[in-house]
This record gives structure tokens, C-alpha cells and sequence, in this order.
């Protein structure tokens, strides 16, 4: 009770506790390491390497890194406005759809950079609209949007599941996915931004969407701080009578906030569907969007923030699955274990710690 | 086949899908009625699967097996409350992660106990809870209508189905008729109320956490050892959210939870029947459509067009005491 | 009430001591309350009286200090132990289950047993018995949302006697009710006193203190600085009292020069949430140059008319007009735009937002003005540099628009929505309890800033709970009971008349 009121210096907020946080979440992961009969020291070793060791393991990484990028700033967009969307996943999901419908009209004809602008787009604008109704329903019905992105997660994967398997679908192939996009629907591969380091991008599918995620970074952090709409977004997420008070709009608020959220979301799409597939395939999103849940928590909703903690998801997703070629007794899912408990000792015990922080802290201030 | 007969085999299929959602629909409403929101419900599920398959492989018992899922899922309950009850962390938050743990160390687990691709082994019948004759159903068959009914339909099942019915009107009497039940529903709407009459906010909503794990063990269970024959790699397959939708849908009311299921049960077994059938004027109807109409059907609820839903107010709010 | 009981103590604080980090809440606290008398404590919003209170109740341990019931020590560790300890309390923001029954709000945590039926019975019949007793009249199947408030506290007071309580703590219960309905309490307390019980009553209202407590304890930052019996004190000592030293009750001004009118409302009436009838049409106009105060007790359609004149709460009938031009539908940003200001009641959740930094609070509801930045973007330099200047201007302290609004103390963050709205020179400026959580210094500034716009030739519409306020600022003064105004007197009218008006008495 007393010790959640004495403010802490910001870097034991921002980096002591999270570190901690982080500790736990792989001491339990690595607990299941070893009920599993390997060394947790020795698989968090594969981990590191697999994920940093090579250009083309950083490779892997930084394409995990982008797509968590988009969903943990979809995330954080809505977070400041105080709303929950837990619909990225879906939104990514549609958004695929935009940007494959951009791909696959426009690769016989252009070049890829003038298909991307209009696949950005696409991708966003069909996120945006995945996350319009649910936020109508909040805006202006008083439906709590949390349950209603789940319930669109659901319905959009229907959807799609539909358009692949019947629309989309190659004639007389069996997978359900969209025909492969020509080079005028692909995203370049970054190659020289590894070779700059000196390493090699080999098979990995880091590709232009990286910097169009980092670009997105700039406009969400400049879109929160340093605009109207921004802040009218904080004073509703803080605030819905001061808002209110204010004269600011919260069905208009909502509305935008969830627009650009969705768009967001969709924007992560470009990086699995149009950077490595190069094609629309089921269930492409796989589970990012949640993972954008856990991305913008641990970067305190801060788009520098959000950029290293997806870094460390996407070391989490790359390395984890070296690891499972390295010991094969521990299967990819090994990561979507320590995703859990990244999320849960990182996201909803983030507190736990604190009061015995605060303790040693002032016993060490002497205050 | 003649549409009563179709009409019964789809029943019989609706009420055996229903199941777990009932089990599932009705452990979080226990949870949310306290004012916890669990969307870790999905987890709980697939947790207490993988548990009660991996107990009945090795016993041979399903009630073993029925006991280890309960307990699994109770654990993962008492994690959500150690998160969102002592530590006061977000709710939402909390069933995630619980979500993605359970999703992948049923898999871990299991590759590394079974090595078949996070399949468990094949549970041997004496460790399944297999379909139970009723009196008289051989007698009644035929009988015409009801006859069927009973024979196909009320009887054959297993008595986790049985149990699951009866769970109804007992969750509906906890809630409604002892003291546990008042102050659960109490601590839903006014946690202060609950703890200025000086009962424990805390204790209060551990003990409901408890009963959620607890039914929902039951629909782990139902899904491995009575469903199917082991723990299959994802199997709960959005069970979880569906049953949450059943709850929304039912307002949190127990006895319209059943009747949500039933729904959203009767919609999946028709969605199976339909596939690849062609309707008279209409055609062939995509089956997504039928799996995804239980969401559809609960946002409209959700925009008021079909009565209100009043949510528990203070689900998702830590309590603290005010100064 | 005899004199022997009068001697003998029902509760005694023992050096009660408290700290909430840097909040030093209470003070080595002593006092002592007779069995079968109305205790008052009474002292500013902040002296620490509801946190002596929380621990008398077991919501909150003392850090130090002792607590007696009876002449026993008792160890108070939750409300538990305080219940059973006979000690029942009434919240200030009631803590009731509001789709629940009054049965069932009644028996929650004294179930009498596991099962609801058997307690049920014997509930029903121990509420006939409470209502006979003490005149605590309601119907034992009523949900609680749909009672209005005055019954709501009495299922309260069920609440704690069907606990058998013999000594009820009241926290500031008079702040939501009408004075009918106040009227009625202290009837209910009279009777619970003369039948033997001990009442605590918790208010900042010297008016309450005086008409019905026996004796009274004054608390100032923390410390009980004195304790008398009422038939023995005066308002003016007790005022001295609470806020330590003698109080301005008179604020230096200059005769009212009204112009020409500059807010005019017609006809108004104003529905709340839940359709009943909050403001009922009322007519009143501002002129240039004037202070109208509107005085009543809290809860009588003034907070609901401030919002709808500052166009945050949608009025049903009515109009209202700012220099003539109707403003029907206009939100609040509009209004601004219009040259009316609005001081708000509730700074906490409305003026203000707590977790900005204080800069980001200078601009709210003015963010959109072309000097706060170009198009989309904002001017964060010009901002700080504004907000600078307006903590010059007004001793804002500490003087850092850096600092988290939260961090402020209340007169100081009422200082920052006073130059907010101050600083862009408004020509209607409506105001709701200016100095409410304010300490003595930043009062009289601000008291003096709104006298400064009169003079300046403004409209000010003034909303306040406290009479003294009224009375020492108002040109003109509005009373309004049950959502009319029933009368209107000059700034000089005395508190008696003024009191009775917003009884609903006389008009």
C-alpha cells in the first residue's frame, strides 16, 4: 500500500524492473528446459547464437522484429487512448488480404516501388477496416472493445479462411493460398543492411518492410507527442471527463485512434506476405498480433521502447527455432512458452516486484 | 435418410459439442460474476487436456485422469489470480500469457514425454469415459419421436455430458442460494461493499478462481478422454473464446449460458453437416459462415440490438482500498 | 441522556499515528468519545479525519497509538474486528451492491449461516424491528439503484445496526443529500442516541456541527488541536479553529458596475443519466461587471447546470445565450471559442489530468488555438514558455512545468486551471466550488483573481457549497432547491434567510 506511491528514479522503472521481469520469465523457461531433461544454460546458448551469430540468424531476427514492430505500435496507438485492442492479430490478418489484392493486380505491370506505396495502403486501409467495427461498437453502442476484437479475431479468420480456400486459392492446388506474387509484388531483401555489418542475409527474409516499420516508429512517437490529435488521444486515455471537459470528441477519438491502430496492424502484414512468402497464405500472422500485446507492454508503450523489446521477441522466435534443430528434444514451441512467460512476468506481474524494490532502494538511499 | 433422422444425428452431435463449451462458459462465470475477467479460459482447457490424456495413458483410469485435468487447470487459475488478484496485474494481460504458456508446453511436453508431433499416446478405454446405455433406450427406440430422442439423443453419452447438465442448476443455486454465492456476486459489483461488511476481497476471489479452474478441468478432460482418445496438438481450438462468447451472450446468467451453448453447439454440428451439401434456391453455404456466427451473433448482443448486456462492474479492476 | 453515562467512554485514541509515505495523515491523535452522545469531528477536506476514521474502522492500521472500546484495548486489524467490535461505519460514497436488494445488501458478510434461506427469514424480521425502533423506513426488495439517495444511506445505517453496532461512524453523511432528507438523518441519529448509542459524525460543515452534535473535535493537518462541548463554542471559534487562524470572511471589493447581459439562460431544463429531472427550468441572466453566485446544498441541479452551460451536458429544454447569440448544441470547444470560460467543480477529474505534466495541463481544452501550434502539430516550446509565464504570473509552486500535475497540491493545481482559464481573457467565465480542497493563502488569490474579472467587466457565474463563499463574492445571489431557483437576494442578504431558502423553506 505505502510503497506504491514513492516514485522511483526512471532507470530502475524502465531498467531494472524490466530486467528482472525478464530474469524470471527465463528462469521458468528454462525450469521447463530442464523437466525436459537438456541444460537451460546450454539452450539458452543456441538460443543467443542462433538468433545473433550469423547474418543470416540476425536476418531471421530482424524479420521478426518488424512484424512485431507493427503490432506492438498497434497496440500502444490504442493503449494511449486507453482503449484494449487485442484484435491486432485479425487486423494483420485482413490487412494480408489488402496487401496481396495490391501484389496481385499490380505485379505484371510495375516495379515493386511503385506497387509498395499502394500495398502500404491497401495493407492499411484493410486493417482499418477490420478494427471499424469494433470500434463503431465502442464508440457508439458502448461495447467493450476488448471482447469485441476477440470475437473479430475470429470472424476475419473465418473470412480469409474462406476467400483461400475457395476464391483465392490456385486452381487445382492443394494449399490453400493465393498464387505466388512476381517480383513487382515482393518486397526487396535487405541485403546490403547486413553486408554493412559485414555478414550475409543468406535465406533470411529481412526486407524493406524493417525500415517502413521503423518509419512507422517516427510517425506513431511524433503522432503522441507531438501533435493535437495525439494529445487529445493521452487526455482520453487518462481522462474521459477531462476530455470530455475539454471539448474533445471521444466518439471521434475512438474512432481515429482505432483506425490508425488497425492500419497499423494491417501494415505487418506486408512484412510475412509480400518480404518472405511472397504470397497470401493461412494463418500467416500466427499468433504476432498477440505477441504485439506483450511488445508494447515491456516498451512502455514507447515506440523507442517497443523497437527493443520486439528485438528481443524476434531473438526469441529466430533463436528458438535453432534451438530446436540444435536439441531436438525441445520443439519450436519451446518460444511460444517463454513468450508467456515474457508476457506474464513482464506484463501482468509487473508489479510483483516493486514494493521489495522500493525497500532496498531506500534502504540503500537511506530515505 | 429422412430429416428426423438427419435432425436427430445432428442433435445428438450438437449437444456432444456443446459440452465443453458448457463446462468452459460456465467456469468463467464464476470468474467474471467475482469480477475477473478470464480470457485464459482457451488455456485452462488446453492445459487440462493435455493433463488429464497424460494421467489416463499412464493409469488407465479416467477418473485419474478427470482429477489430474482439474488440478492442472485449478494451478493455472491460481497463477491468473496470483497475477491479476495479489499483484493487482491486468487481467486481459494475464490470460494471454496463461493462454500462450498452456499452447506451448502441452506441446513441449508432449514431444518430449511421447515424441508422436505433440500428439500424447492412445489412451487405453479403460482410461476414457465412454458412452452410457440409459434404461429402457433399446426399449424406447422405437417409439416414434420420442423414441429416437432418448435413444439417440439423451442417451449414449458419457457422464461427463450428464454431469455438465447438472452443473447448470447447481452453479445456478451456488450463485443464487448460499452465502458463497451472494458474496461472489457481490465482490463482482462492489468489491468495497464485500470488504467494508469484512469479508476478504482476496480470499473471496481465489475460492471463485478455484471453482473456474475446477469446471473447466472438466472440460479439458471432456475434450481428451471423452471426446477423443488422447491430447491432440491444439485441440481446444478456440473452445475457449467460443464459450466466452456463450457468456456474453448469455449475460452471465447461468441457465441462458446453457442454452448459448446449446446454440453455438447446435451451429457447429450443422456447419458439419452442411459441408459440401448444397441448400434447396441457396447453394452450397461456405461453412465459415456457421463458425463464425457465434461471434457475429455476440457483437450484435454487444451493440444493444438484442437487449443490453450489463457486464459485472468492477470485472478487470484490481481492487485497492481507497485512503 | 444522563450524566453518567455522558463520563463514561465508549472509544478512546491513544496516540494515534499514521503516515502514508511523505503524508503524515495523523498525528499523535487523542480523543475520547462518551457513550451515548453525537461525537462531530470536524476540519478541512485533508486534516486527516477520514483516515482516523479508516483505522477506528480497520481499514488501515496505525502506525502507532491505541485504540479502547469501553475501557478495553482492542487490536482493530480489519473491518472484520471492528464489526464485531460494535463499531458500524457509513461510507461517504456508499458501499452498497446497487443490483442488489436491501436484503441482500443488508445481509452481505452476516448471512447467518451457509445456506441464504434460514437468514433470509430472520433478516426480514430484524429490518421490521429496525424500522420500528429508530424510523428507518425502507422496503426490504427494493434494488438499490433504483432508491434515491437519502434511502440509499439509510440501508447503510441498516447495515451497521443489523451488524449490532452500538457506535456508527458517519463520513461526511449530509454531502448528497437534500435538506429534507438531512433533516430526516438527524432525526434517525437523535433517536439512535437516546436509545444508547454512540454516534461519531464526520463533517466539514459547521453548520451540521452546531445544530446536532454534543460535543465536537477539531482536526487540522493531521492533529486534533482541540475538542468542546457544542453548547459551549461558536461557529466563528470552530472556524478559527479548523483552519488556524481567523478567517476572511469578508473579501475586499468595490461596488458592481453591471453592463449590458452577457449570459442569459431561458427555460433551461436538464435530465441526468438516468431521466430525472436535475434542473427544472430555470431563468436567471449575468450581466457584464457582476458576480452571480448560485448557493445550495450540494446535490440540488448546480453541478448539472454549470454543465450544461459549459455545453458538456446536453440540456432537454431551454436555452441558453452568450452575448445574445443562442449556443443550442455547441460543445465545449465551440463555447471557448465564444469567449466562455469554465472553472470546474472537480479538478481531479475534469479541470485537470493528474498524470500530465503541468504544461500539458495549461493547454487543455485550448489546444487547438493557432498560438499553441500550426496544423496538426503542437509548439512544445511555445506551450512551456506560456505555461512559464502563467506560473509567474499566479506563484504556481514548485514553478517547474515539468512536474507531474499530481505532484502539485490542490491549491496549487487550482491555481493552474485558474490561470488556464483566466489567461485567455473570456468574457463569461462560470465557476464550481473555486476553493474546494484549497488552502487559506491560494483562496484568498483566487478569490481576488475572480473579483480582478468582475472588475475587468466580465460575466462570472459563481457556483459554491460553501455560504461564506457566496455571500463574499456575489453582486447578486440565486438559490436553488431541488432544481429551481427559489429565490434571488442581494450579495448582503444575511445566512439565516439565504439558510432557509435552501432548506426549500422560504422563499
Amino acid at each position: 500500500m505505502s510503497t506504491a506511491s514513492v516514485p522511483l528514479p526512471a532507470w530502475i522503472n524502465y531498467g531494472v524492473i524490466p530486467l528482472i521481469n525478464l530474469i524470471l520469465a527465463f528462469f521458468f523457461s528454462g525450469l521447463v528446459v530442464w523437466l525436459i531433461g537438456e541444460n537451460p544454460f546450454e539452450a539458452l546458448k543456441y538460443l543467443v547464437i542462433g538468433a545473433l551469430g550469423r547474418g543470416e540468424g540476425i536476418g531471421f531476427t530482424l524479420f521478426y522484429t518488424t512484424s512485431f514492430i507493427f503490432t506492438g505500435l498497434s497496440v500502444a496507438v490504442a493503449i494511449h487512448a486507453g482503449l484494449f485492442n487485442i484484435g491486432s492479430e485479425g487486423q494483420a490478418y485482413l490487412g494480408g488480404l489488402g496487401a496481396a489484392l495490391v501484389a496481385l493486380s499490380l505485379d505484371h505491370y510495375v516495379p515493386w516501388y511503385v506497387t509498395m506505396p499502394f500495398a502500404v495502403i491497401g495493407a492499411a486501409l484493410f486493417g482499418a477496416a477490420c478494427a471499424a467495427i469494433p470500434a463503431w461498437l465502442q464508440a457508439y453502442r458502448g461495447s467493450h472493445i476488448v471482447i469485441t476484437t476477440i470475437m473479430f479475431n475470429f470472424i476475419v479468420s473465418s473470412l480469409m479462411n474462406y476467400l483461400l480456400v475457395r476464391v483465392l486459392i490456385v486452381p487445382k492446388a492443394m494449399a490453400p493460398e493465393s498464387r505466388t506474387f512476381l517480383e513487382g509484388g515482393q518486397m526487396p531483401k535487405l541485403d546490403w543492411l547486413i553486408s554493412m555489418f559485414g555478414g550475409k542475409l543468406g535465406a533470411a527474409p529481412l526486407n524493406f518492410s524493417f525500415l517502413i516499420a521503423l518509419v512507422m516508429c517516427y510517425l506513431v512517437w511524433l503522432l503522441i507527442w507531438r501533435t493535437k490529435l495525439g494529445y487529445e488521444m493521452r487526455t482520453l486515455g487518462h481522462s474521459p471527463t477531462a476530455a470530455g471537459y475539454a471539448g474533445m470528441s471521444y466518439k471521434k477519438i475512438v474512432m481515429i485512434t482505432m483506425l490508425i491502430s488497425g492500419g497499423l496492424a494491417g501494415m505487418m502484414a506486408l512484412n510475412p506476405v509480400m518480404g518472405a512468402s511472397a504470397r497470401l497464405q493461412i494463418e500467416f500472422v500466427g499468433g504476432a498480433g498477440f505477441v504485439g500485446i506483450a511488445v508494447s507492454l515491456m516498451g512502455r508503450n514507447h515506440p523507442a521502447g517497443i523497437v527493443l523489446s520486439a528485438l528481443l521477441f524476434g531473438i526469441l522466435y529466430q533463436g528458438g527455432a535453432e534451438l530446436s534443430f540444435d536439441m531436438p528434444a525441445i520443439t519450436r514451441d519451446m518460444i511460444v512458452v517463454i513468450q508467456g512467460m515474457v508476457i506474464l512476468f513482464a506484463g501482468a506481474l509487473e508489479y510483483m516486484l516493486r514494493p521489495a524494490i522500493v525497500r532496498a532502494y531506500q534502504q540503500i538511499t537511506g530515505k | 435418410m429422412d430429416y428426423f433422422d438427419i435432425f436427430i444425428s445432428i442433435l445428438g452431435s450438437a449437444i456432444r459439442l456443446s459440452i465443453p463449451l458448457l463446462f468452459t462458459a460456465l467456469a468463467g462465470l464464476f470468474s467474471e460474476r467475482a469480477g475477473i475477467f478470464d480470457i485464459g479460459l482457451e488455456g485452462k482447457m488446453l492445459a487440462s487436456a493435455f493433463a488429464s490424456a497424460c494421467v489416463a495413458y499412464y493409469t488407465g483410469n479416467a477418473w485419474a485422469g478427470l482429477g489430474a485435468g482439474i488440478l492442472t487447470a485449478i494451478l493455472f487459475s491460481m497463477v491468473h489470480g496470483f497475477a491479476s488478484i495479489t499483484n493487482r496485474g491486468n487481467q486481459i494481460v494475464s490470460g494471454v500469457a496463461l493462454n500462450f504458456v498452456a499452447a506451448g508446453l502441452t506441446i513441449v511436453l508432449g514431444q518430449a514425454w511421447f515424441n508422436q508431433g505433440g500428439r500424447t499416446g492412445q489412451v487405453p478405454a479403460s482410461g476414457r469415459f465412454s458412452g452410457i446405455t440409459l434404461p429402457g433406450a433399446d426399449m424406447m427406440r422405437d417409439v416414434p419421436i420420442i423414441g429416437p430422442l432418448y435413444a439417440n439423443v439423451i442417451s449414449g453419452n458419457n457422464i461427463l455430458t450428464y454431469i455438465a447438465f447438472l452443473m447448470v442448476p447447481i452453479s445456478w443455486w451456488v450463485l443464487y442460494r448460499t452465502r458463497f454465492g451472494l458474496r461472489l456476486r457481490a465482490v463482482g459489483e462492489n468489491p468495497g461493499a464485500v470488504d467494508t461488511a469484512g469479508i476478504s476481497v482476496t480470499w473471496l476471489r481465489y475460492r471463485a478462481l478455484i471453482v473456474t479452474g475446477f469446471l473447466a478441468g472438466f472440460a479439458g478432460t471432456y475434450l481428451a478422454i471423452a471426446q477423443s482418445a488422447a491430447f491432440i496438438n491444439n485441440m481446444s481450438a478456440g473452445k475457449g473464446y467460443i464459450a466466452l462468447a456463450a457468456l456474453i451472450f448469455a449475460k452471465w446468467k447461468p441457465v441462458p449460458v446453457m442454452f448459448a451453448c446449446l446454440l453455438f453447439g447446435f451451429l457447429d454440428a450443422f456447419a458439419n453437416f452442411m459441408q459440401g451439401k448444397e441448400l434447396p434456391l441457396i447453394g452450397e453455404v461456405p461453412v465459415q459462415i456457421f463458425q463464425a456466427l457465434p461471434y457475429i451473433l455476440t457483437c450484435v448482443l454487444l451493440a444493444g440490438f438484442i437487449g443490453i448486456a450489463h457486464p459485472p462492474k468492477a470485472g478487470g479492476v484490481p481492487y485497492t482500498k481507497e485512503r | 441522556m444522563s450524566l453518567d453515562t455522558q463520563n463514561e467512554p465508549a472509544i478512546e485514541l491513544v496516540g494515534i499515528d499514521k503516515t502514508f509515505g511523505t503524508v503524515h495523515a495523523n498525528k499523535n491523535i487523542n480523543l475520547t468519545v462518551a457513550k451515548g452522545s453525537i461525537h462531530g469531528i470536524i476540519g478541512e477536506n485533508g486534516a486527516g479525519k477520514s483516515t482516523l476514521m479508516s483505522i477506528l474502522y480497520g481499514f488501515y492500521q496505525a502506525d502507532h497509538g491505541e485504540i479502547r472500546i469501553s475501557g478495553k484495548p482492542v487490536s482493530i486489524r480489519d473491518s472484520q474486528t471492528a464489526i464485531s467490535s460494535g463499531i458500524g461505519m457509513v461510507h461517504q460514497h456508499f458501499m452498497l451492491v446497487e443490483n442488489f436488494t436491501v436484503l441482500e445488501n443488508v445481509m452481505l458478510g452476516a448471512e447467518g449461516g451457509q445456506l441464504l434461506r434460514k437468514g433470509v427469514a430472520s433478516a426480514r424480521k430484524e429490518l421490521k424491528r429496525l424500522e420500528d425502533d429508530y424510523g428507518l423506513e425502507v422496503d426490504p426488495d427494493a434494488v438499490i439503484e433504483e432508491l434515491p439517495v437519502g434511502n440509499q444511506q439509510r440501508v447503510e445505517i441498516l447495515k451497521a445496526l443489523y451488524r449490532g453496532a452500538e457506535i456508527l461512524i458517519l463520513d461526511e453523511p449530509t454531502g448528497v443529500l437534500t435538506p429534507a432528507e438531512a433533516d430526516h438523518l438527524f432525526k434517525v441519529l437523535r433517536v439512535l442516541r437516546d436509545q444508547g448509542k454512540t454516534i461519531i459524525l464526520i463533517t466539514h460543515k459547521l453548520r451540521e456541527i452546531m445544530a446536532i452534535t454534543d460535543t465536537v473535535s477539531v482536526m487540522r493537518r493531521g492533529e486534533m488541536v482541540a475538542t468542546r462541548k457544542t453548547s459551549e463554542t461558536t461557529v466563528e471559534e470552530l472556524a478559527e479553529l479548523m483552519v488556524g487562524r481567523r478567517v476572511l470572511l469578508r473579501v475586499e471589493k468595490g461596488e458592481a458596475n453591471p453592463g449590458k447581459v452577457l449570459l442569459s439562460v431561458k427555460n433551461l431544463t436538464v435530465k441526468d443519466s438516468r431521466g430525472v429531472t436535475m434542473v427544472d427550468d430555470v431563468s436567471f441572466d449575468v450581466r457584464a461587471g457582476e458576480i452571480v453566485g448560485i448557493a445550495g446544498v450540494a446535490g440540488n441541479g448546480q453541478s448539472e447546470l454549470l454543465e450544461a452551460i459549459a455545453g458538456i451536458r446536453k440540456p432537454t429544454s431551454g436555452e441558453i445565450l452568450i452575448d445574445g447569440k443562442p449556443i443550442a448544441g455547441a460543445d465545449p470547444a465551440a463555447l471557448r471559442e465564444l469567449g466562455l470560460a469554465h472553472i470546474p467543480e472537480d479538478r481531479h477529474h475534469m479541470g485537470l489530468v493528474l498524470k500530465f505534466e503541468e504544461y500539458e495541463n495549461s493547454i487543455l481544452g485550448y489546444h487547438r488555438d493557432a498560438r499553441y501550434g500550426r496544423g496538426a502539430m503542437l509548439n512544445l516550446d511555445g506551450i512551456r514558455k506560456s505555461a512559464e509565464e502563467q506560473i509567474a504570473k499566479y506563484d504556481i509552486r514548485p514553478p517547474n512545468p515539468r512536474l507531474k500535475t499530481a505532484n502539485f497540491s490542490g491549491g496549487n493545481q487550482q491555481k493552474i486551471v485558474v490561470a488556464r482559464e483566466i489567461e485567455r481573457d473570456p468574457t463569461v467565465l462560470i465557476i464550481g466550488q473555486p476553493t474546494r480542497g484549497v488552502d487559506i493563502g491560494a483562496i484568498e488569490f483566487i478569490h481576488k483573481r475572480i473579483i480582478e474579472m468582475r472588475d475587468a467587466g466580465k460575466a462570472v457565474l459563481l457556483v459554491s457549497v460553501e455560504l461564506d463563499e457566496i455571500r463574499s463574492l456575489s453582486d447578486r445571489i440565486l438559490v436553488m432547491f431541488a432544481g429551481k431557483v427559489v429565490g434571488e437576494k442581494s450579495g448582503e442578504a444575511g445566512e439565516q434567510t439565504l439558510g432557509l431558502m435552501m432548506a426549500g423553506i422560504a422563499a
